[in-house]
């Protein structure tokens, strides 16, 4: 029994879940469509995108670190992708989404370089790398939209189904597992959190923390490099800054879902929750058919309210 | 004179940084070093500076402020509306562009110290709320400011650009001051050691709300000014100003960990992120490369400033950084 307690999730991790569930019921007594099973797939399928780049930045954040260069990762990876496969040629269409994918880890590497061996503020120097990213972006392709398509692998998986599931979900909560392994099976996670908690104790207990740090920060541009490819089969092309509406809420996915944001505790059931509700919510706003002005200010203040709940329950606790 | 800079060597490079930049600016300027080029250049730099001295005051008590450019796009808004007819009626408008400002900030700052919940996501939150709250008054660029009061703000005095005055009066009649009352103090101790503070008896609740009352007002001031230079509102200026903000803090030296660094460093980061931006604008650069290069000569800057963690001898010590 003590077992099984111990492998329930933690309370902080289910309460974007309840959150879910209020938002469905909730926004179902003024539209019941909401409760219908093709809003409700294409939901899952939506959130597929931002859950790819909130898996990436759990790890990050149980580091203690953020990635602010997210944005042009996901645009980097979009574009790369979407000109290779736009050549025609078989050879680099197949290569599109390994390259992309290459792309990301890439600068990943260079994200935790910064990070692990010059000791930069990762929020300073994520937000470096994201800007010389948007650099070389705009000069490859002169500003304008980048030429391109995306290719049908890469459409398939963006808006296909499998047996009525949407292939993006699938895919997204296929990554969710091998992280989850990842985390919980080998040292690697255990380093990761260790690091969060305290990095001089972990690196005095011989642990290789810079190389913790590389891979971290090398999956995250891999998850952010996934969710650009998926987004650009998505829309069947890529386009500029497409990846900056999805900063912020990725970050607030990942603190609704209970990770500190100072590193050490976190969990993966916690963000995919925290995805779920963001884009439910947003999905609900939008449906609602109110003015930007009010949806951000709704969306503002739940979050705000989500976070409030969540230090109240542990001053009562 | 030389303890001097050796105490202050953060900022000694990022001034020395600045007037290399600032030379090499007007050095290409086709119309050379005139009133009217450093007037354009100045305002520019004001803007940044005034954002950077609000997230300054996030980032010494060891937080961080994502809602700098939000508090900026709502006063910028409030502005377009208020600060316009009767000398009177100007002057009720800055006042309340002004405590809306602090109003935003001791928002922040209530979440932060009763809501107990990190700054950086309350910010985040907040940030969306101010932005919503600009759009409902702006939702698409417009107003106007009166024109009078925006020339006397935004040319020169005699010969010297009015934005330099005002920077000069704000490190010598705000910074100075502060920095030597009990809240100055307070704000570097929270921000060194928030547990020693608390334990050696300090209003640590109280010092967290003011700096981010500060913040506010700054952020306020900086919408206001931002104000003056274009002459309209727009809701959607915020993004740019808060991340450019951070990266000024840091290339004025002030440290992300809080409790380092001095707002004359701020301002100085924010001089030479505009510089950077100005320098590349004549510097014949092909246009669409000046953004890459741009990002490049950020981190270059921040990678350097960085660099000195090659050189500890004991490899702990980074860990303190």
């Amino acid at each position: 029994m003590s077992r099984l307690m111990r492998r329930l999730p933690d309370i902080d991790s289910l309460v974007p879940y309840i959150g879910t569930i209020l938002l469905i019921l909730g926004g179902s007594i003024f539209y019941p469509q909401i409760l219908g099973v093709d809003y409700l797939t294409q939901q899952l399928q939506i959130s597929a995108f931002l859950g790819l780049l909130a898996l990436g930045a759990t790890l990050v954040i149980l580091l203690g670190h953020i990635d602010l260069s997210v944005p042009w990762i996901l645009g980097g990876a979009a574009i790369l992708s979407t000109s290779l496969a736009g050549t025609g040629d078989t050879v680099l269409t197949a290569l599109a989404i390994p390259a992309a994918l290459l792309f990301g880890a890439l600068i990943g590497i260079v994200n935790g370089v910064g990070v692990a061996i010059l000791r930069i503020p990762s929020m300073v120097w994520t937000l470096a790398v994201n800007s010389m990213l948007l650099g070389v972006a705009v000069l490859n392709t002169g500003g304008f939209n980048p030429k391109g398509e995306a290719s049908n692998t890469m459409i398939w998986l963006a808006t296909g189904q499998l047996a009525g599931i949407p292939a993006a979900f699938i895919v997204w909560m296929a990554v969710a597992g091998m992280m989850a392994l990842l985390l919980t099976r080998s040292g690697f996670g255990r380093y990761l959190s260790a690091i969060g908690y305290n990095e001089k104790a972990t690196f005095l207990s011989g642990v290789s923390t810079p190389s913790v740090i590389f891979a971290a920060f090398a999956i995250a541009g891999v998850c952010s490099a996934l969710g650009g490819v998926l987004l650009a089969g998505y829309a069947n092309q890529a386009y500029q800054s497409m990846g900056d509406p999805f900063l912020l809420p990725t970050i607030a996915a990942v603190v609704i879902g209970g990770t500190s944001i100072l590193g050490g505790r976190g969990s993966l059931v916690g963000t995919i929750g925290g995805v779920l509700f963001i884009t439910l919510l947003t999905s609900i706003l939008s449906v609602m058919q109110i003015s930007d002005a009010w949806r951000n200010i709704t969306f503002g203040m739940i979050i705000i309210v989500m976070l409030l709940l969540q230090t109240l329950r542990k001053k009562g606790g | 004179m030389r303890d001097l800079l050796r105490a202050n060597q953060r900022e000694t490079i990022a001034f020395s940084v600045l007037v290399a930049l600032l030379v090499s600016y007007l050095a290409t300027h086709p119309a050379g070093p005139t009133t009217y080029v450093m007037t354009i250049w100045a305002n520019q730099c004001l803007i940044l500076a005034l954002a950077a001295i609000a997230q300054f005051f996030a980032v010494i008590v060891r937080g961080i402020d994502l809602s700098v450019g939000a508090i900026m796009a709502l006063t910028n808004c409030i502005a377009s509306y208020l600060v316009i007819g009767t000398g009177a009626e100007m002057a009720f408008g800055i006042i309340v562009v002004l405590a809306a400002g602090v109003g935003c900030g001791v928002l922040n700052g209530l979440l932060v110290v009763y809501g107990r919940i990190q700054p950086i996501v309350v910010t985040l939150a907040t940030a969306s709320v101010f932005v919503g709250l600009a759009l409902l008054l702006r939702p698409t660029p417009g107003g106007q400011i009166d024109y009078d009061l925006a020339d006397a703000l935004t040319l020169d005095v005699l010969g010297v650009p009015t934005a330099l005055v005002i920077t000069a009066a704000v490190i010598g009649l705000i910074w100075v001051p502060l920095r030597r009352t009990g809240l100055g103090l307070g704000l570097y101790a929270v921000g060194s050691s928030e547990q020693a503070a608390f334990q050696s008896g300090m209003p640590v609740a109280k010092i967290r709300l003011a700096s981010f009352a500060l913040g506010g007002l700054f952020a306020g001031l900086a919408g206001l000014y931002f104000s003056l230079v274009t002459t309209t509102g727009d809701a959607g200026i915020g993004p740019n100003f808060t991340l450019n903000s951070i990266a000024a803090v840091v290339l004025g030296g002030v440290a992300l960990r809080g409790g380092v660094g001095t707002l004359t460093g701020a301002i100085a980061g924010a001089f030479i992120l505009k510089t950077i931006g100005a320098l590349m604008f004549f510097s014949g650069l092909p246009p669409l490369a000046q953004p890459f290069v741009e990002g490049l000569i950020l981190a270059a800057a921040i990678a350097i400033g960085g660099a000195d963690v090659l050189r500890v001898k004991n490899k702990l010590e980074v860990f303190g950084r």
